[in-house]
């Protein structure tokens, strides 16, 4: 072998390891350079996990009242006030009074009552994950209450609920994305794959789709549940109707680069050395397919969750007792909220934070995406 | 350095002089790198030439050779990821006296009168340096009212006669399309029409003909040539092919990984040439005249930029290395004759 | 080699629709790539086919592979058990069992490897598509085949990515070849390595033929290139076939006028021998709009009023030296010098 490439003789490890890494590993060696996204993407997980352990995270259910609370401000946890330092972070007491003109209970700080703050307490027994039993909360206090994020007009307790809210929310993200991915594969695949009239008629098709504006179409939708459906079959109806709307864009994309891959000189070299068309499809272009679905899909995504919250924030979609990021929003739709509870905006931080997240992951993952780029 | 251009030895003042009253575009000691995710890049690594009034320059070189960076260094055209060497100069005379490109400002009144006044530059692909929303007239209108003092209708009527120049038949209405209404060849003709349309005293062509087939070709360098002697101007030609090379160029630098391996008049180099790289070069291209038989290639591959070889770059793939000399410190640059030198440590 | 046939193909038409932009994109033309070609090509030998852009030549080839569906005519394949296929009616499971027999080396060993699979995989793709070895013997052919590629065993779990392009071309070669095929088309296979690292390529692909006894069609623009390793030349323009000869007899004399003038503007790598090209007129023309008569009359020097109406025939005009040429006996056409210095400087 005297034509080996002299470089390759003097090969460190390193280029050992490069130069038999496989796709994905070269997609993650280029993501993990991409601080931000990789942010974006810790963030995420840390927002699905929650949202998944809401329960235990949270210290009450969705929910629970507490009337003693109504509208009451968040707590602050502290481990120090004039009356010394405490290791045990604690929050303070509340009392509450009647206003003597409205007769409406007012709930008064007690700075001389300090409710300490345990971690693995017991508390209102729940179901983890729909499965196991059980009655442990991540804290909690013995006496009193802990309200992180404050409570709402009924007394129930905001973090708890932002937690649940965004299980929903992200879940029905997901699941509306994957709706609507498989329509688009499924509708883009045949179009780009088989070509001709199919694809033309598929197109003009999903055409007719993309311009039926999506706010009307929603809400038409949306106003077709029955009223007395279930938060269930709502919740279900919403991840479809998601998922119908969606689809056009992404079949339109998924088109666009079969056709393109199509083309490509090796995916010509599979069909010359005789591969059949199953084979050249699932293992010389769904592979290099793939990484481009990923970042179609973590685009998607925000939209997505945009859309649930915009329906259900103007009453179209979820409703209470379905706990959502829009039906949390929902209480702050009005000027007296803004006023009196500014706190009942904490979803929507959650929202702000969550599709940012989705959008810079997505700007990393579409770097990243296609290691053979830059060759 | 021992350059036979730049030579201050005393028995060759009188021809040193008369051959610098010839220069119009001196490169002295060109270096430059670009900074890459990767790492350093050393482009181009210290490189010297010198075009002449009225002549062909031509740099030959294969892919990474610093070919095109060094003329992309010329026109100030090097993307912010690049930095020219401190103590690297290109000196371009200019009748009223020398101008040092490296010290003036890039986006300065200067920079942009030399670049596209008198240096113009010419691409391997034509639609990329056109604009596809302008016609072409308008295009070299626009280069002649930046660089000349003329009106707008005098600027069409030069343009006109600019395409008239290049041999664009029916050049009136021609001036009136856009540059995808012509084929490879005439886009290429229109290029170079803009840019000698500011009557360049040095033009750059940068692999002008590679994307073109023969018969185009052959086709361009004819114009070329002819306009050359019609404009009196000086040509830069920049390719990786011998045989157009050996056809256009009166002196030829051979670049490899950003050196100049070797530098002579073409008879010098493609008669008689000194450095292995050359000699192997030249022995594996197929020549015409000679049908049949094996071509001695190379041999190996030529290495990536990010793992520059020490020493002589070629000493990877040399079939005359010296062990310990050649992969350990760079050769020197040697005479062969007055106008041929070579960098390599056979003639040392 | 030998003068029996491997493919013969006869009367060879590939025509591309134009759609109209209507709601029903009605078919309103045809590109016709490929119009008409009829020869042969022998067992164990090189068939070179050049032309210019636009002449089809790239076309002719994946026709012959059946990469795409030809028009019209027959592709006919002489096995060596004398069975006899005509490649242009096999359909479906037929056709893919039948790949193994001929296929295609690219011209860009970027694309055309998967940058998904490993090189071992990559080369091993023909055997398992076509279920032709299993297990072990896959592994076994796979090694052998990329040893007489000249490829390092060792690297073969690695990724294309890895390699440089004259390395990729290997691994592009002994995919093609792992299938013990009798036929490869060699698509502009060396036209885009370098100049040094293009002679090993196309020494490997000597020594493979003089090994294994494949034949090649040889589809490339560069006839220095050409005319090195094809025992015969076809010549295309636009569509068809203008002229079709032994290597030397089709370079030394040709007998087309257009052979003449894509031979005059080769440009010669010697500076002593200026290049003196037949300098063509025009452009080639638009293959959806060919112009009547001979096609090369727009461009043809000795053009006479016969040759804008009437198509010439496609005639043996000598012993193995086809040609279609209205004046084909009487012009006196100048083909390439015979370097017989070099040729005796090689045989000592």
């Amino acid at each position: 072998m005297s034509t080996i490439n002299p470089v390759l003789d003097k090969e460190t490890e390193e280029a050992q390891r490069y130069y038999s890494a496989s796709q994905w590993q070269l997609v993650w060696w280029r993501f993990k350079k991409h601080r931000v996204a990789l942010l974006g993407g810790l963030v995420l997980l840390f927002m699905f996990l929650s949202g998944l352990f809401a329960e235990f995270i949270g210290p009450y259910g969705g929910s629970t009242r507490n009337i003693e609370y109504l509208l009451g401000p968040p707590q602050i946890p502290r481990f120090w006030d004039e009356n010394g330092f405490s290791l045990r972070p604690f929050v303070y007491g509340v009392t509450t009074e009647r206003d003597p003109e409205t007769l409406a209970l007012i709930p008064i700080t007690d700075t001389n009552v300090r409710n300490y703050i345990f971690f693995f307490i017991e508390g209102e027994p729940y179901k983890l994950l729909g499965i196991i039993e059980s009655n442990i909360h991540l804290f909690g206090v013995q006496e009193g209450f802990v309200h992180l994020f404050g409570t709402d007009s009924l007394g129930q307790d905001l973090f708890s609920r932002v937690l649940i809210g965004t299980r929903t929310s992200l879940s029905i993200g997901v699941l509306g994305v994957l709706i609507s991915f498989f329509l688009a594969l499924f509708i883009g695949g045949v179009a780009g794959y088989a070509g001709g009239w199919l694809d033309y008629g598929i197109q003009r098709f999903t055409e007719i789709i993309r311009v039926i504006p999506i706010i009307p179409l929603y809400m038409g939708l949306a106003a077709a549940f029955p009223r007395d459906w279930s938060s269930t079959q709502v919740y279900f109806a919403m991840t479809l109707i998601i998922g119908l709307v969606g689809w056009p864009t992404l079949a339109r994309r998924i088109r666009g680069q079969l056709l393109t891959l199509r083309n490509e000189d090796y995916v010509m070299a599979a069909r010359l050395s005789g591969a059949s068309p199953y084979r050249i499809i699932s293992l010389h272009m769904l592979p290099a397919f793939m990484s481009y679905i990923v970042v179609d899909l973590v685009i998607s995504f925000p939209y997505v969750i945009l859309a649930e919250t915009a329906l259900s924030f103007i009453g179209l979609g979820l409703r209470p007792p379905s706990i959502s990021w829009g039906v949390l929003l929902q209480d702050a739709q009005n000027i007296r909220a803004i006023e009196q509870a500014p706190w009942l905006f904490i979803p929507a931080a959650f929202v702000v934070v969550a599709v940012l997240a989705f959008t810079i992951l997505g700007d990393g993952v579409r770097d990243a995406a296609d290691p053979y780029s830059v060759h | 350095m021992m350059e036979w251009n730049v030579d201050t030895n005393e028995k060759e003042m009188g021809m040193a002089t008369a051959v610098s009253n010839n220069k119009l575009l001196e490169v002295t000691d060109l270096g430059v790198t670009f900074k890459t995710d990767e790492g350093l890049v050393r482009a181009v690594d210290g490189i010297s030439f010198t075009a002449h009034k009225g002549k062909t320059l031509g740099i030959v070189g294969e892919s990474g050779s610093g070919k095109s960076v060094t003329a992309q260094s010329i026109m100030r055209l090097l993307p912010n990821s690049a930095m020219i060497d401190e103590d690297s100069s290109i000196a371009f005379y200019r009748d009223s006296g020398p101008i040092e490109i490296t010290s003036l400002d890039n986006r300065s009144q200067k920079m942009r009168e030399l670049r596209g006044g008198d240096i113009a530059m010419i691409f391997q692909e034509p639609m990329s340096s056109f604009s596809p929303v302008y016609t072409i007239g308008n295009q070299i209108m626009e280069a002649i009212l930046q660089h000349r003092n003329v009106s707008k209708q005098e600027a069409r009527e030069i343009a006109i006669d600019m395409l008239d120049k290049v041999g664009i038949a029916n050049p009136a209405v021609r001036v009136d399309q856009y540059p995808f209404e012509l084929s490879g060849g005439m886009r290429q003709r229109a290029m170079i029409a803009v840019a000698l349309s500011t009557r360049p005293s040095l033009l750059i062509a940068d692999e002008p003909t590679t994307a073109l087939d023969v018969t185009i070709q052959a086709q361009i360098l004819e114009l070329m040539r002819g306009l050359k002697d019609e404009f009196d101007m000086s040509i830069i030609f920049i390719t990786h092919d011998l045989g157009v090379i050996a056809q256009v160029a009166q002196e030829i630098v051979v670049m490899y990984l950003g050196k100049a391996m070797e530098r002579g008049t073409a008879k010098d180099v493609l008669g008689n040439p000194q450095h292995p790289y050359t000699v192997s070069l030249l022995g594996a291209i197929p020549k015409l005249g000679t049908l049949g038989g094996r071509l001695t290639p190379v041999g190996g591959d030529i290495p990536s930029p990010l793992q520059r070889p020490s020493g002589c770059p070629f000493h990877t793939r040399c079939k005359q290395k010296i062990e310990g000399v050649c992969d350990v410190d760079p050769p020197g640059i040697t005479r062969v004759s007055d106008t041929h030198t070579v960098y390599c440590y056979l003639y040392e | 080699m030998s003068d029996q046939k491997l493919i013969e193909v006869e009367n060879l038409k590939v025509y591309f629709p134009i759609h109209g932009k209507g709601l029903f994109r009605r078919e309103i033309g045809a590109v016709k790539a490929v119009d008409g070609l009829s020869f042969y090509i022998n067992k164990g030998e090189t068939l070179g086919l050049v032309g210019e852009s636009g002449s089809g030549k790239t076309t002719v080839g994946r026709a012959l592979l059946r990469a795409l569906d030809p028009t019209e005519g027959q592709v006919t394949f002489y096995l060596d058990d004398g069975q006899t296929v005509d490649v242009t009616a096999l359909k479906g499971k037929d056709l893919r069992n039948f790949r193994r027999y001929m296929q295609l080396i690219f011209q860009d060993p970027r694309s055309s490897l998967n940058p998904r699979m490993t090189v071992r995989d990559i080369i091993a793709e023909p055997l398992v598509a076509n279920k032709l070895e299993k297990g072990k013997a896959v592994d076994e052919k796979v090694r052998e085949t990329a040893a007489l590629c000249k490829l390092n065993l060792e690297h073969l779990r690695r990724f294309p990515h890895a390699f440089s392009g004259g390395q990729r071309q290997r691994v592009g070669i002994a995919r093609a070849l792992v299938s013990n095929p009798k036929f490869i088309v060699c698509d502009e296979s060396v036209s885009a390595l370098d100049v040094s690292i293009q002679a090993e390529i196309l020494n490997l692909l000597m020594e493979l033929q003089e090994e294994l006894g494949v034949t090649y069609l040889f589809i490339a623009h560069d006839l220095s290139v050409v005319a090195h390793i094809s025992d015969r030349v076809a010549v295309m323009y636009v569509g068809q076939l203008v002229e079709l000869a032994a290597t030397e007899e089709l370079f030394f004399s040709p007998k087309h006028p257009y052979t003449e003038a894509l031979l005059s503007a080769i440009p010669e790598v010697d500076p002593d021998l200026a290049m003196k090209p037949v300098i063509l007129r025009g452009e080639i023309p638009n293959p959806a709009n060919p112009p009547p008569g001979c096609r090369f009359h727009t461009r043809c020097p000795y053009a006479e009023d016969i040759c804008k109406t009437d198509q010439p025939v496609w005639q043996e005009i000598e012993p193995e030296h086809f040609v279609a040429c209205h004046f084909a006996d009487t012009l006196q056409l100048k083909g390439v010098v015979a370097d017989t210095a070099a040729e005796n400087g090689r045989n000592t």
